[in-house]
Formats: C-alpha cells, structure tokens, sequence
C-alpha cells in the first residue's frame, strides 16, 4: 500500500521543497553547469580575453601523456583501495558477525575512522609511515629495508591506498555486518547439515548472499576512491613523488587553482561527472534488476 | 536407515537449564513425533540430535555409533525447518544437489537422484526455478526433496507445516507420512499439533518443561496418559478434571462434587482418603437423568456434535461432548461411567493404574 499526502493548494508542496532545491541549485548544479560551460573556453595567459574553443581543450586533455598516466594512476590507485577497503571490511564484519555478542564494542571501534577528517587520518599515517618520525617506517628502514614514501613512487602509491583505504573500512564493515545478519540463520545450518564445511559454506551461501551488497559497496568505494581522497592525497604526498600519487581530481584541482587553467581543469571535471554518472547509471541498473533475495 | 539413541539429554542456555535429562530409544525406520507447548524445549532437543547445539549432558547416538562429539555434516542426517531455509540464490535442482556436490558424486548421478526425487515430491517442472518464485507449499516440497535425495540415515522435521494454510497442511501431512513409510527412514518430527502428532507418529514422545513427560503409541498417550498434563494436552476439546478422594480402600473415589464411583478395573494403591485428580474425556461422559445436575453456561454446536460447557454442583467445571444436539431448557445431568475414568496422584499429577 502506498500512502499519499494530498495538499490542498498548488503553492505549498513547491515551497516545501524549494529550499532543498536552492541549496541544490545554488551548490551543485550552478558550479557544475559553470564547469561544463568554461570546458568550452580558453583564457589567454594574462586572463584578459577568453575565447570559445569548442572540443579543443578535451583533444587536448587526451593527447596529453601526462593526463593518460594520471589516469593510469587513478585506476591503480581506485582499484586498490576499493579491493583493500573491501576485503579488509568483510573480513572483520565476518569475525564481529560469528561473536555478535562483542560487537557493540567492536563495532564503535571500527566507525571511529569514518568520524575522523582526512587530514588527521593523514597525520595518523605520517606517524606511522614517514621514514624518520613514523613507527612503521623506522622499522622498515631499521631492518634494512629502505622505505622512504617522499622519494619512491610506488610506496608512496602504498601508502595513500592504505590511507585511503583505511577511512573507507568502517562503512563498509557496517554494511557487510547488516548484509550478514541479515542471512538466515537455518540457511547457513541447513548448508553444515547438508555437510558443508565453514570455509566452503562462507564461499557457495554466504558470499554470493550478499553479493548485493558488496556490489553497492564496490560503486560507493570506487566513487569514494575517483572524488574524494583528496584530501588524503594532499596531506600524504601532494600527489608526489614525481606525479607518482597524482589522481585525476588531484590533477583537476591542481590546473585549476595552481595553475589557473580554467579550461582545462573544467574539461578534467566533465570527465570525472561522466565518469560519477556511468557509475552511478550501472548501479540503478542492477540495483533493479536483481539484489532482493 | 538406522536407530537412534538419546541418554539424559541435558541443555543449559547460560544458567537455565531447559532439557532436564531426555531417554529415547527410536527404532529403525520408525517415525517419533515430539509433541509439547511452546518453549517446551522440543527444536532444541531436535537441534541436539542434528548436531547444530551441543548438549550440556548426556550421549547422542545414531545407528549404535556415539555421534554427541560430531559436526552436523559427519552426522549423515537431514533436515527440514521451519522456513524451509532454502539457498535463495540457487535454483531448485541446485538446492536439491547441494548436498551430493558436496560429497563429490559425478554430476550425472547428482541428476538422477535430483530428477528421481523431484517425481515423487511432484515438482519436475519446478527444477530451474528459483526459491522466491516459489508458493509456501512447493517450497515445502522442495525442502522435503533436498532431504530425501541425500538418502540420509536420519530425517528431522523442526514444525515443517506450520507456515502453510490448513488444507495444504493436512495433504502435506498424510504426504509426508505416505513418504517416510515408503523409503523407511528413522524420523523425528517436532510439532505443537496435537492432531499431527496423533496421525503422522508411530510413537509420540510428549514433552513438558524440559522433561519427556510420557512415551508412547498415539492411542497409548490417549487411552493411559501418564500424567495429568498429557492427559489435558492430547484430546480436544481437553480432558476434564475433578477432584476426589479414596475411599473403600481404594476400589472407589469419593467425588468433590458428591458421588462415590466404583473403578471398573480394580483398586488404586494409596492410602484411605487420599486426595487424588479424577479425568474424564468430554465425549464419555454420558447424559443420564439420574446422573449430577450441570448448570450450563455454554453451548457450542459443532454439526454433528455439540459441545456443552458447565458446572458441576460442587462448582467444578465439566465439558461435555454429546452426539447431537444439546438440551434445550439450559440443563443437563450427567453421569460419569466407571470404565471411562482416569486416576492420577493429586500430589505430582502421575497415573495410577489398579
Ligand atoms: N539459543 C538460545 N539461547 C537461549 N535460550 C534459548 C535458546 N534457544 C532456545 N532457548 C530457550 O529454550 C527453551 C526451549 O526452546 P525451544 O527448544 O525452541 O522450544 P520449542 O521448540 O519447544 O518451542 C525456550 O525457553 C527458549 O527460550
Ligand atoms: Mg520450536
């Protein structure tokens, strides 16, 4: 049954949604129409005369090598802390979910990263990484492996997956712990009485039961890893060494206020919309196709 | 096929203990039911046996092997739940299969078996579907035919029938019943039902409070109830009881309400006087006019029977069971036959037989 509310006037329902829709309007669609709009145009050097372009800023974009290996980057990078952020999550959701009775703890435990700002979360990992003052890092260097984020591309890659990754935990752990509880309990025992063992029960029953789920989880943390590490980028490695840890909304940013390229850096931005739009196009897709069990 | 052997059975959740000691002996290819209230503690004497609790107490053992130890897989059982807990991802056949996967039987044997028992449980056409396209009554089926392609040494039903509808009930009922003796396999059956307990056991265990209060045939819990409880539980509408004393050293009792009745079959033990709970069945007791008078409070016709609600003079309460229709002008007296009586201790409730 569905229930409607039936207003009398015409006026009242728009007023109640009008401020909704200004914040809209004003914070999302009015910057995002702006970007899609100076995709188009090209400042001179000096700011002076800005002139229409056409499609020549995204030519450009996509014959410049250095955006090909950002996004090579972003694909490295998205990957990781999306299968890390992940596995790490239904692991730990899997243990909370077999001693349920401990998870109020655990479970609080587990949330505090998502509370935490990004930038602190970057000095957490500073502490624990950076090759002098870092715990882990000294460590490293101490046992002889020479580990230094600051000069090599690859453990800096490391370690903004891991930063990254480790905010993305707590929601995920949250969303994996529901999806199990909410498993029948007699689905899982009529698989041990039918003479599955854990592990194999966890593989044919538990897991492809919350398939749906952990496809949510999949778009939201590849959405998270595209928009908004950010900040974690900023505060570990400003996307260096080198361009090493440099994303594509680390680089859109970085034309646009750094170097002031306006055109280039509202082209960067329709690419990434149209990026958040085929994701988030390919979830509705599924969401109604299948997931209810 | 194979017996099943349960000794002082004992279960505490934390500090309460809610299986007090549980003896049954199943012989091979019979059909247990276990019947009892709610929160008797009867899926968790079933769950013992499947192995998904442990016992606090006791020895589980299935075809002479003690399996108390064991995981439910290494049991060699099956079962079927309430909510059929069926794989939802997987389709019919595949739940069926599951199973048989598992033990690694070629895939063409794992189909043989899934069609085989898929005929008997009518649900061919059903194989590619998926559980949640299914009706309450073909999931009931599917669960009954993932149990019997496993071929196991034991079926376990934990209240299989309850989430149908009345009709379907009674059809899966004599289904089951008509399946089990077929293929002959050792069974425990869990139910609230009375009337499924009575038509589908051959034995009933009927519990009550953690106890197995009485074990027995159908007709034997009906006809000798061992204690008062199994006696108001099984029968409906339920046994009636009053109260009485001893007399005649014990070859009579003197009723609460007035009369002194002679037993039919012999003296109680017990002392002169002793106080003791007389049961009778509503449909034997017997309209007589120079019988006790009933003050009727209530009259509920049935079609073919009515049943009469009253009091005796002592104010005990009666129901009575008549053939036909009740009496008009509000009164009825009644005679209590000897032969129709049961005697129980007052003081613990339990049967006493001359
Ligand atoms: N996992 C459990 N933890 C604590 N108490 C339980 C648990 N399972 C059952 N009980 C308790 O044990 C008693 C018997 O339960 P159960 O065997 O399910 O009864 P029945 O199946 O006869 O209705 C009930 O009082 C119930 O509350
Ligand atoms: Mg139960």
């Amino acid at each position: 049954m569905e229930r409607k509310t039936v207003f009398k006037g015409r006026l009242l329902p728009y007023l109640l949604v009008a401020p909704q829709l200004l914040i809209t309007i004003v914070f999302f669609f009015w910057p995002a129409g702006q970007a899609v709009w100076f995709a188009f145009l090209r400042q001179d050097a000096f700011g002076i005369r800005t002139s229409f372009v056409g499609l020549e800023n995204f030519q450009d974009l996509f014959a410049d090598p250095l955006y090909l290996e950002t996004l090579r980057n972003t694909l490295v990078f998205a990957a990781g802390v999306s299968c890390i952020a992940l596995g790490t999550a239904l692991l730990l959701a899997v243990m909370a979910d077999r001693q349920i009775r401990g998870a109020g703890l655990y479970r609080t435990l587990l949330v505090w990263p998502y509370a935490i700002a990004p930038a602190i979360a970057a000095v957490l990992w500073i502490f624990l990484f950076h090759p002098q003052i870092g715990m882990l890092g000294r460590a490293l260097n101490g046992a002889g492996i020479p580990f230094d984020y600051k000069l090599n591309g690859n453990q800096a890659m490391l370690v903004v997956i891991l930063a990254a990754a480790w905010k993305q935990v707590s929601y995920n752990f949250i969303f994996f712990l529901a999806g199990l509880q909410s498993i029948p309990k007699s689905v899982l025992e009529a698989a041990a009485i039918d003479g599955a063992r854990p592990a194999y029960r966890f593989w044919t029953v538990t897991f492809p039961l919350l398939s749906p789920t952990t496809f949510f989880l999949l778009v939201v943390n590849l959405v998270y890893a595209f928009f908004e590490t950010f900040g974690v980028i900023d505060a570990l490695t400003k996307g260096g060494p080198g361009r090493a840890t440099e994303t594509l909304i680390y680089r859109a940013y970085i034309d646009g206020r750094v170097n002031l390229d306006l055109g280039m850096s509202s082209a960067q931005s329709v690419v990434l919309m149209l990026v958040v739009i085929l994701l988030t196009a390919v979830q509705f897709r599924f969401i109604e196709r299948r997931v209810h069990y | 096929m194979a017996t099943l052997d349960l000794a002082g059975i004992r279960k505490s959740f934390g500090p309460v203990e809610v299986l007090h000691g549980v003896d049954l002996a199943v012989r091979d290819g019979e059909m247990i039911v276990i019947v009892g209230a709610s929160g008797c503690g009867k899926s968790t004497l079933l769950r013992i046996v499947a192995g998904l609790e442990s016992p606090s107490g006791g020895r589980v053992a299935i075809a002479g092997r003690d399996v108390t130890a064991l995981e439910p897989a290494e049991r060699d059982i099956a079962m079927v739940f309430q909510n059929y807990a069926l794989y939802p991802h997987m389709t019919v056949a595949q739940n069926m299969g599951y199973g048989l996967k598992i033990r690694g039987l070629p895939r063409a044997e794992i189909e043989r078996r899934v069609r085989e028992a898929a005929a008997l449980l009518g649900i061919e056409a059903l194989l590619d579907r998926r559980p949640r396209q299914l009706s309450g009554g073909q999931r009931q089926r599917v669960a009954m035919g993932r149990a019997i392609v496993r071929e196991p040494k034991l079926f376990l039903f934990d209240e299989p029938l309850s989430n149908l509808d009345a009709k379907l009930r009674v059809q899966m009922r004599a289904e089951i019943r008509r399946l089990q003796k077929r293929l002959g396999v050792t069974s425990l059956f869990v139910t609230h039902d009375q009337v499924e307990a009575m038509t589908l056991g051959d034995r009933l265990v009927v519990m009550h409070q953690g106890h197995a209060a009485q074990v027995a045939t159908p007709m034997e819990v009906f006809e000798r109830p061992a204690d008062t409880y199994v006696a108001g539980f099984i029968g409906s509408p339920a046994m009636n009881f009053l109260s009485g004393r001893l007399a005649e050293g014990g070859r009579a009792v003197a009723l609460g309400a007035g009369p002194l009745i002679r037993f039919a079959d012999g003296p109680r033990p017990g002392q002169e006087g002793e106080p003791v709970t007389i049961g009778i069945r509503p449909e034997h007791v017997r309209p007589d006019p120079a019988g006790l008078a009933l003050a009727i409070d209530l009259v509920e016709p049935l079609g073919s029977e009515t049943v009469v609600h009253g009091r005796l003079p002592g104010g005990e309460a009666l129901v009575v069971k008549l053939a036909g229709a009740a009496p008009r002008d509000g009164a009825l007296a009644v005679a209590l036959p000897p032969e129709a009586l049961h005697v129980f201790r007052a003081e613990d409730g339990k049967r006493l037989d001359p």
